[in-house]
Formats: structure tokens, C-alpha cells, sequence
């Protein structure tokens, strides 16, 4: 008896062959095989940039999120305890991340500091400091600071707080904002290059139907045909996805050189380290460009099995 | 053994290709479908290879009921039968020699009874010397004689042929004969669909025309019978 079809196991010769007939299709059909891998690249590469952008974007984002702090002034007449349990207190906020004490000396020194050359004005404030003793609070969320604020402010002998209110705010809708387009960029694109690779695999199996009929005709299974067409897909987007990984890895380490080498720059420009970032922009176009190859593929040569 | 009960035969169209044929056709016959165009001669031929299905009635082939079949069985069917065509088939970026091997490859034939096999069945249509060639580089009796040994490569109990001589001149025609009614000898079920008016008089065998979707005719050793 002869194989039967919905046999799983396959021979592993057979397997042999699937994978060589894929590799040999892609260079029996060199043109289709050569516009296929093209529209792979240049849609992989346009939206590993977009990538690269949107990461360094968060990156920046999530820097200056970082910098919001809620700084707490205590009640001028609240004693040692009464400090150690408004500490203790904030601690067992779920979602605060450090606390760190200034005592009101420490304070005045740091108001000082940022006077700078007119410090002398409060030469002598040390005798009878009006400073209070203040916590610095930092939540793990940088979203969660309001709240935080709000629970912190009803506790005893807090007198007041600030975490720039207003400001903070702003800053988080804006960079909500830019997350928010980023995705909706990187989807959108990601969506375009499916659509453009998954037809220009079409035209390539359009032009090989004829061979898919002939394979049916001789008693092939469905799965005997598919097998070669989902070589030649993963061979194609895999292909199609490491062009452009090169090509960002290198252009990424240049442009970081670039940067660092001028003061300036680095300054203003805080990117995101070459590692792991190509790292991660690599396993994305590849598993994009697999999945897309394979998906493709298979779409296409459906069409063309109920002969 | 193909036979066929009551089958009939609608296009999603409307048409009536067929309408209630009945037929017996024996292990190791040759056995001639006349008619005029459109009346369902091609329809009657894709039939037995499942690549159109009966609206009505039962038809059983090598030892499957065509009609009744699942879809992922239809390989197996097609693996009993070999077919030929009027427009060949063959692909052209393969070799003869490959476009020959193609058929037994896709049933996952044992590697290295491919290559003496194939050898043998282009001995038998005459082509060993041509392995090698593209289809282009061959002319239509030649390429014939290739789709014939890829039919055959499989060793099918039954070959199915569409107009093979279709598309070729009177002296390939006959030539391509010749090689039908070998394999024929050897004990291999011939049906063939024609419009060859002087090869269905001359090489006699059994003839069933087809009109409008019916047997019109049924006869052993029959003639054409039309005016083409």
C-alpha cells in the first residue's frame, strides 16, 4: 500500500527533498524569487527604522519619566516617631519604589547648592534652620506618582508635598502620546508588508500553477505540494529579513560613533546602547519575515489546490 | 474496471453535461469516446480522474467509488491512473528526464528505483537519447511521447487520454497510436477521448459516442461516424 495522505510522519528523504526543492525553486524562478526578497527588505527595513525610533523614543520617555519625584515636607513639629512612621507608612505604599529621607540640614545644604555664588545670603540659617525635614519619594510607575501623592498627603504631619502637579501630567499624556503613535506606526507597517510581500509571493505561485496542477493530476498529496512552497516562503523572508538587520546594525553603530564622538551630541542625544537593541530589532524582522515568507506562501498556493 | 451508474452531470451554470450514463469498461480495453464538441465527452473523461465530481449516481474505478470519495483520497485515485493530454502538460524548466521522474517523486517513490524506471519508460516511447533536453527544444510528438512516459511511469492500470493527437500532424498521430496500442497489449485499460476521424476507422476498437449527454452509440471495433 502506498503512503496514505494525512500520514504526519514523514519520511525524512522526503523532507530531503521538500527542503531541496524549495532552495532550487528559489533559483528556477530568479526573478519572482529576487522581487519577492525585495519587497521583503525594503518593508522590513522601512519598519526597523521606525522601530529603532520608537524604542529610542520610549527610551527618552522613560528617562525623564524617571526624573518625576514627590517631594515630602514634614509638619515642622513632628517629632523622631512621629518621622519614622510617616516613613514606615509611605514604605508599605504598593507602589513606591524608594524613600529616602533629607533631614532639614541636609536640606539647606542642598538649597544652598543650588544658589550658588548668592549662598552667602543665608550664611548663618543653620542656627535656627526653617527648613523641614523632607522625604523624597519614588514611585516604581512614574504614571503612579499622583495617586501616590494623594494617599501620602492625608497621612499625619505631612504639611504639604510637590511632584511638579500640572506638569507631570503633561509630560505623561505626551509621552502616552508618542507610545501610542509608535505602535500605531509600527502595526500599520508591519500590516503593509504582509500585504505587499503576501502578493508578490502570489504572482510568483501564479506563474507556477500549471506545475501545481500537473503535481495534482500525478497524485500528489496537498501536503507534498505545500511542503517545497513553505521552504521557499521561510527561505525568502528570513533572506528578505537579514538584509535589512545588517544594514541597521551598521548604520546604528555609526550613527551612536557619530554621536559619541561629538560633546554636544552626546549630550543631547541620549540614545539606547547597540546591545541589545539590534539584538531585539533583529528577532522581530526575522520572526516578521519568516512568518510572513511562510504565511504567504501558504495563502497563495491554497488557491491553487482544489484542482 | 471502470463502471459507471446513472451518473449525471451539472454545472453550476446550469448545463447538462451528462444525463444518466450508464458504461462497463473492462480491465485491459481500448476503448474510443466520440462526439460532437460539447457533449460531454470531456466531462465524462474528468470524471474518472476526480477532477470533476457527478451531480447523481455511483461511479467506481480500480477498486475506489470515485463518487463517494473524500477529498485527501483523491491522490490515491489519480496514482491508479495515468493521464495524457491534447496541450502535454510538461513543465518547461525540467528536463525530460525530470519532467519523467516528477511523477514518481510526488508519490514518494524510492529514490533509486527512479532513475532505471524513468530510463525504462523512455525506452519504451523512444526519447532515452533526449533525456536530457528541455520540452522546448522537442518537437509536439516528442513531447507527447514524454507526457505519455510520465503517465506511465507510475505503472497505472488505466490510461486517460484527452485528444493526445490533438494537437499533432497525421504522421506523429500515428506514431503516438502505436504507443497506445502497445501499452494497450501490455494490459493497461485504454480510454481516450478523440475527434481523429481516421485513426478511430483505421486502428478498430470499441467506440462510445456521446451526444448531448447521452450514449448515443456503443459499439465493439466501431467507426468515428461523424463528418468532421
Amino acid at each position: 500500500m502506498m503512503s496514505r495522505e494525512g500520514n504526519t510522519v514523514m519520511k525524512i528523504r522526503t523532507l530531503g527533498r521538500h527542503v531541496r526543492e524549495g532552495v532550487k525553486n528559489l533559483g528556477r524562478n530568479g526573478w519572482m524569487s529576487f522581487a519577492s526578497i525585495s519587497a521583503v527588505t525594503i518593508t522590513l527595513f522601512i519598519l526597523g527604522v521606525f522601530l529603532i525610533l520608537a524604542m529610542n523614543v520610549n527610551y527618552f520617555a522613560q528617562t525623564v519619566e524617571k526624573q518625576v519625584e514627590i517631594r515630602v515636607f514634614m509638619d515642622l513639629l513632628a517629632t523622631k516617631e512621629n518621622i519614622t512612621q510617616v516613613e514606615n507608612n509611605i514604605k508599605k505604599l504598593p507602589q513606591v519604589e524608594t524613600v529616602s529621607f533629607i533631614p532639614k540640614d541636609e536640606g539647606l545644604k542642598q538649597f544652598k547648592e543650588s544658589l550658588g555664588e548668592k549662598a552667602y545670603l543665608f550664611e548663618g540659617l543653620e542656627e535656627s534652620n526653617p527648613l523641614p525635614d523632607a522625604f523624597v519619594v519614588k514611585t516604581k510607575q512614574p504614571q503612579d506618582t499622583a495617586t501616590v501623592a494623594a494617599q501620602i498627603k492625608n497621612f499625619q504631619y505631612v504639611k504639604s508635598l510637590t511632584y511638579g502637579e500640572g506638569t507631570v501630567e503633561k509630560l505623561f499624556s505626551l509621552t502616552g502620546a508618542v507610545r501610542n503613535v509608535g505602535i500605531g506606526f509600527i502595526i500599520g507597517l508591519g500590516f503593509t508588508a504582509m500585504f505587499l510581500i503576501a502578493n508578490t509571493i502570489k504572482l510568483t505561485i501564479v506563474a507556477r500553477r500549471r506545475e501545481i496542477e500537473i503535481m495534482k493530476l500525478v497524485g500528489a498529496t496537498n501536503w507534498f505540494i505545500r511542503w517545497p512552497f513553505f521552504v521557499e516562503g521561510l527561505l525568502m523572508g528570513v533572506t528578505g529579513a537579514l538584509i535589512p538587520t545588517v544594514m541597521l546594525t551598521v548604520g546604528y553603530y555609526y550613527l551612536l560613533d557619530a554621536i559619541h564622538s561629538s560633546f554636544e551630541a552626546s549630550q543631547l542625544f541620549k540614545l539606547l546602547p547597540l546591545f541589545p537593541l539590534v539584538y531585539q530589532v533583529a528577532l522581530a524582522l526575522l520572526a516578521i519575515g519568516a512568518f510572513i515568507g511562510i504565511w504567504g506562501s501558504l495563502v497563495s498556493v491554497r488557491r491553487f489546490l482544489r484542482v | 474496471m471502470i463502471e459507471m451508474f446513472d451518473v449525471w452531470k451539472t454545472y453550476p451554470n446550469g448545463t447538462n453535461a451528462l444525463k444518466g450514463i450508464n458504461i462497463r469498461i473492462e480491465k485491459g480495453e481500448f476503448v474510443y469516446v466520440v462526439g460532437p464538441s460539447g457533449a460531454g465527452k470531456s466531462t465524462f473523461i474528468k470524471l474518472m480522474y476526480r477532477e470533476e465530481k457527478p451531480t447523481k449516481g455511483q461511479i467506481f474505478l480500480g477498486g475506489f467509488n470515485v463518487s463517494r470519495i473524500k477529498e485527501r483520497q483523491i491522490p490515491l485515485v489519480r496514482r491508479s491512473i495515468g493521464v495524457v493530454f491534447q496541450d502535454f502538460k510538461l513543465l518547461p524548466t525540467l528536463t525530460v528526464f525530470e519532467n519523467v521522474a516528477f511523477a514518481m517523486e510526488v508519490i514518494e517513490s524510492n529514490p533509486k528505483q527512479i532513475k532505471p524506471r524513468v530510463m525504462d519508460v523512455l525506452g519504451l516511447v523512444k526519447l532515452k537519447h533526449k533525456a536530457k533536453m528541455l520540452p522546448s527544444e522537442l518537437s509536439g510528438g516528442e513531447q507527447q511521447r514524454v507526457a505519455l512516459a510520465r503517465a506511465l511511469v507510475n505503472s497505472p492500470g488505466i490510461i486517460i487520454a484527452d485528444e493526445p493527437t490533438g494537437n499533432l500532424d497525421p504522421e506523429t498521430s500515428w506514431e503516438i497510436m502505436k504507443l497506445f496500442e502497445e501499452i494497450n497489449q501490455r494490459g493497461t485499460t485504454v480510454v481516450m477521448a478523440t475527434h481523429n476521424r481516421e485513426i478511430v476507422n483505421t486502428m478498430r476498437k470499441r467506440v462510445i459516442a456521446i451526444e448531448a449527454g447521452q450514449i448515443a452509440r456503443d459499439e465493439q471495433r466501431g467507426e468515428y461516424g461523424y463528418e468532421d
